[in-house]
């Protein structure tokens, strides 16, 4: 997908991206000579079919795929599906999570929470931030489309 | 107005929808190099005991000494598991997830695992036109049940197909390297008719088919041991004739696990070295 300034014939470039978490999805482009900004607006059966493909509009912000990710963000599972392996322990160099995060994350489901507490330490390790808080749950969530999680 | 259409703007296309899909691809096929032998079994009609087939052909295989994997691709409709006795839950890392292990340590990815018990296969999100997108989102799925499943070295993985003529060529563009495919009938001209659509599209789609299986063909009296006929019809005896495909054997109900074992042999035969 492209997007084309017709009025001065230059390709716009992406800028961001959001999932308001009520199933519809909005991802916006600058003409990079006059700065004219639009926004792409989909419904959410649109938006539905872009994720049921497993891809994002903009291009992957993370390298790595969670596994089980299209299946987990989009499935609805039990409770008790999944299990962290026994005796885990965290990569070298992995974010901490501030008491408010932790009790953030406790909120989600157990059928993502696994997932998206690693997505969450990727984000902030490609970034080089050493906690995690509220606050930079709520940039990722934006940056990654985990509205909806 | 005139404007430049999507192939004259030759800027790149930072969604990369379609590097995302190959990547997804890579994904699968980087999963399943450690695997020999890649086999499908289908029936293309349900309530023919394709899932009891596929487990009876697990279990024969491991114990002729194959290290074994079963995917249940029926995600509406998973049965395989249960039959393997396979449970959840599921031990999920950065690196994948765990297969379940069961009878004989046969390696089961099922949805079986991932739905509350009793419950469909559903979806968040919007159910507005979910025609449009279940599809997809299903197909996705099974692709994750290939590409981040820890499968590790196989001998053989099966996938249970749900029921339906075209449920290979869904499958096929995930896997261009399958085996084959493995068909379940039952003796009737109804069943004959069903798979054969099925037969026809793994033909059609380059598919080689190894063999046909003729499920419920008696009922084996528990005094004497001798089958008695369930149903009427000859369908596995035409679907040979019309596919030039030989019959690997033919299950009564409560045979137990011997008629599978002349199965495995010709399944090894077929899948010692995967093109």
């Amino acid at each position: 997908m492209k997007f084309l300034c017709v009025d001065c014939d230059e390709q716009m470039t992406f800028e961001e991206r959001q999932q308001p978490g009520d199933g519809t999805f909005a991802a916006a482009f600058a003409c990079p000579s006059c700065g004219r900004k639009v926004a792409l607006l989909a419904n959410p059966m649109e938006s539905q079919l872009v994720g049921a493909l497993g891809v994002k509009i903009g291009g992957r912000v993370l390298d790595k795929e969670q596994p089980f990710e299209l299946i987990r963000g989009h499935m609805q599972g039990r409770e008790d599906a999944f299990v962290e392996p026994e005796g885990a322990v965290p990569r070298a160099g992995a974010p901490r999570w501030s008491p408010e995060a932790e009790a953030r994350l406790g909120k989600a489901p157990n059928f993502v929470r696994g997932m998206i507490k690693r997505i969450y330490a990727d984000y902030a390790r490609e970034r080089g931030i050493a906690e995690i808080t509220p606050e930079v749950m709520d940039r990722a969530r934006v940056a990654l489309g985990l509205e909806d999680m | 107005m005139s404007f430049r259409t999507y192939s004259e703007v030759t800027g790149p296309d930072r969604s990369g929808l379609g590097e995302q899909v190959a990547q997804q691809r890579a994904r699968v096929a980087e999963r399943l190099a450690s695997v020999s032998a890649i086999v499908a079994v289908l029936s293309g009609k349900g309530g023919v005991g394709k899932s009891y087939v596929s487990a009876g052909l697990a279990r024969a295989c491991r114990a002729a000494g194959r290290s074994v994997g079963v995917v249940d691709a029926d995600l509406r409709s998973p049965t395989v598991a249960r039959l393997l006795r396979a449970e959840g839950p599921l031990v999920a890392d950065e690196q994948g997830i765990e297969p379940a292990r069961g009878t004989d340590d046969i390696r089961v990815m099922s949805s079986d695992f991932l739905l509350e018990d009793g419950r469909p296969l559903g979806w968040r999100g919007t159910t507005a036109e979910r025609f449009v997108w279940t599809g997809a989102i299903e197909i996705g799925a099974l692709r994750e049940f290939l590409s981040d499943v820890k499968w590790g070295v196989l001998d053989l993985l099966l996938i249970d197909l749900p029921p339906g003529a075209d449920a290979v060529a869904d499958l096929h563009p995930l896997i261009p390297n399958l085996t084959g495919v493995v068909a379940v009938t039952i003796p009737t001209e109804e069943s004959r008719r069903s798979v054969a659509r099925a037969l026809a599209a793994a033909r059609d789609d380059g598919l080689p088919i190894l063999g046909i299986v003729e499920n419920m063909v008696g009922s084996v009296c528990p005094s004497c041991r001798e089958a008695h006929p369930l149903f009427e019809g000859d369908a596995a005896d035409s679907l040979s004739d019309e596919f030039d495909v030989p019959v690997w054997g033919r299950v009564p109900f409560g045979a137990g696990r011997e008629p599978f074992v002349e199965m495995a042999e010709r399944l090894a035969e077929c899948t010692v070295r995967r093109p």
